[in-house]
């Protein structure tokens, strides 16, 4: 009974605080909703870096052209040889007739050549589109491809795959480190603000004890105190990530300058995002507070 | 009964000042007892020991059955709940208003709502200012918010009430008031008073016994009335 009462009396103490010390209480909810704002944004951005990225990579296909002269055996022979490999993602076949149609319907010029041939005049092979599992190592898998019988060209943009993946992998992994930074640094100067408004209360606290305040009683509300300026913190920033970010996708129409940079759908990514700023803002704030007041009471 | 017991007490700072050498002294239960001395004669360090705020660097203090030099830091508070200390600046809670500020000492024990109402009540009525329950202290006097501390000290019915300086900051008229209710609180209540001040109008005029402290030492232990003059 009196445990319930102390933690509600906490409470209250604790609202009772943030509403009477409303300028101190102002500048931590203000440092937390900017810095948390700041963390959203290095969310945001390195997530959609990293969607992007591997969506392109996820585009990236090995080509194989069979010997022109290839039979039904020899595809069924290829088609088992490929199973056998363990990068291979999936494959799809392309006969020779349908890669005609395709360069037809892409490209005028190459349909009023082409489609003067005759089907057994036609010049192209038959070929697999394989999409591999790791991308890193399409090098490998492309050349034990090549060793299939009756492969007469593998292609998958040597050297131009190898180079995006170099790009790639860097700016994911400076987007990272930059957001894991920013995170840091924030959560540092969020702690430090509500460490100087607390600071201010040392004398408060030092009566608390003198009334015989455990030190418990003292230290609860504080951090209570913290885990409310935390959540109040976090609002403007949440309503920044879902609706700002929301309707950023929506005015870009889900993509940024061309259809290759997809963005992130903000459904349920917002979501996650705020959970996150959530509880970045009380976790940050409940620290911040009680390593404050752990100063002032003796222990 | 004794309500205070120091028994070969030292407190030594690394500057010196304010020390305490080889302090013996008892205090019976219900006396009403004034600590005098100059500035840095060691009367401040001398209670700030009673309430656990310094720990003696040598000796014994026993404070109503409490061993106070044994206790550690996290149990404090068990003692504060049993001793109201008042202090020159009243130290009061700035952001709680009169009623809160006496509320808390009573709320920190557990104690519940109603019986707190009524205490709080009760107190604020006996130092005359429960028609200012829902002030806040700087909208006070010095007196009043004197008072105020003074209510918080004994709204837990404490054993002893422990004073430094409460008159410092306090005119002679406010002081004398502020001096008739603590006298009240010792006659009614039963309540130990240990007072420190450097006012020798105010030690003349009560009659009460008086401890003086001259460099760290007990030098005179003057009986109720006894007191004549003496230059701090």
């Amino acid at each position: 009974m009196k445990l319930f009462r102390a933690f509600f009396r906490s409470i209250r103490d604790a609202f009772k605080s943030v509403v009477r010390n409303f300028s101190l209480s102002l500048a931590s909810i203000s440092c937390i909703t900017i810095t948390l704002i700041i963390i959203a944004s290095a969310i945001l951005i390195s997530f959609n870096v990293k969607n992007f990225t591997t969506e392109i990579e996820n585009d990236v296909t090995i080509v194989v052209f069979l010997d022109y002269d290839v039979v039904e055996e020899d595809r069924i022979n290829f088609e088992n040889e490929i199973k056998k490999l363990d990068n291979i993602d999936s494959y799809t076949f392309k006969s020779k007739s349908e890669v005609t149609q395709e360069m037809i319907d892409e490209y005028d010029t190459f349909g009023e050549i082409l489609s003067s041939w005759e089907e057994n005049e036609n010049p192209l092979k038959d070929t697999y589109n394989i999409k591999v599992l790791d991308v890193n190592k399409i090098g490998e898998t492309a050349s034990l491809i090549k060793k299939i019988d009756r492969v007469s060209l593998v292609q998958y943009g040597e050297g131009l795959v190898e180079q995006l993946l170099q790009v790639f992998g860097a700016v994911q992994n400076i987007t990272i480190i930059a957001a894991v930074s920013l995170i840091l640094v924030t959560v540092f100067l969020i702690i430090n603000t509500i460490k100087l408004t607390i600071f201010s209360r040392k004398r408060e606290i030092s009566i608390m004890r003198l009334v015989g305040a455990s030190n418990s009683r003292i230290k609860f509300p504080f951090v209570i105190e913290g885990i409310i300026l935390g959540i109040i913190g976090s609002i403007i920033p949440i309503v920044f990530t879902i609706w700002g970010y929301g309707s950023l996708y929506t005015h870009f129409g889900g993509q940024l300058f061309s259809p290759i940079i997809k963005l992130v759908k903000p459904m349920p990514f917002a979501m996650y995002t705020s959970a996150i700023l959530l509880i970045t803002g009380v976790i940050v704030g409940m620290i911040g507070s009680a390593r404050a007041v752990r100063r002032y009471i003796k222990i | 009964m004794e309500m205070v017991r120091m028994k070969n007490v030292y407190k030594t700072y690394p500057n010196g000042v304010g020390a305490i050498y080889d302090l013996n002294l008892v205090i019976e239960k219900g006396e009403f007892v004034f600590i005098i001395g100059g500035s840095g004669s060691g009367k401040s360090t001398l209670i700030k020991m009673l309430y656990r705020e310094e720990k003696p660097s040598r000796g014994e203090i026993i404070l109503g059955g409490v061993t106070v030099n044994k206790l550690r830091n996290s149990k404090v508070y068990k003692l504060r709940r049993k001793i109201g200390v008042v202090f020159q600046d009243y130290k009061l809670l700035p952001k709680l208003t009169v009623y809160e500020n006496v509320a808390f000492a009573l709320e920190v024990t557990g104690a519940d709502s109603k019986t707190i109402r009524k205490r709080v009540i009760d107190v604020l009525t006996k130092v005359g200012l429960r028609h200012k329950a829902n002030t806040y202290p700087d909208k006070l006097s010095g007196g009043e918010q004197q008072r105020v501390a003074i209510a918080r000290a004994i709204v837990n019915d404490p054993k002893i009430l422990i004073c430094d300086e409460p008159t410092g900051n306090l005119d002679a008229t406010i002081s004398m008031e502020i001096m008739k209710c603590l006298v009240d609180i010792n006659k009614e209540l039963g309540t130990t008073v240990l007072m420190v001040t450097h006012d020798i109008d105010i030690v003349k005029s009560m009659k009460k016994r008086v401890l003086l402290l001259k460099e760290g030492r007990l030098v005179k232990d003057y009986p109720e009335g006894k007191f004549k003059n003496e230059t701090i």
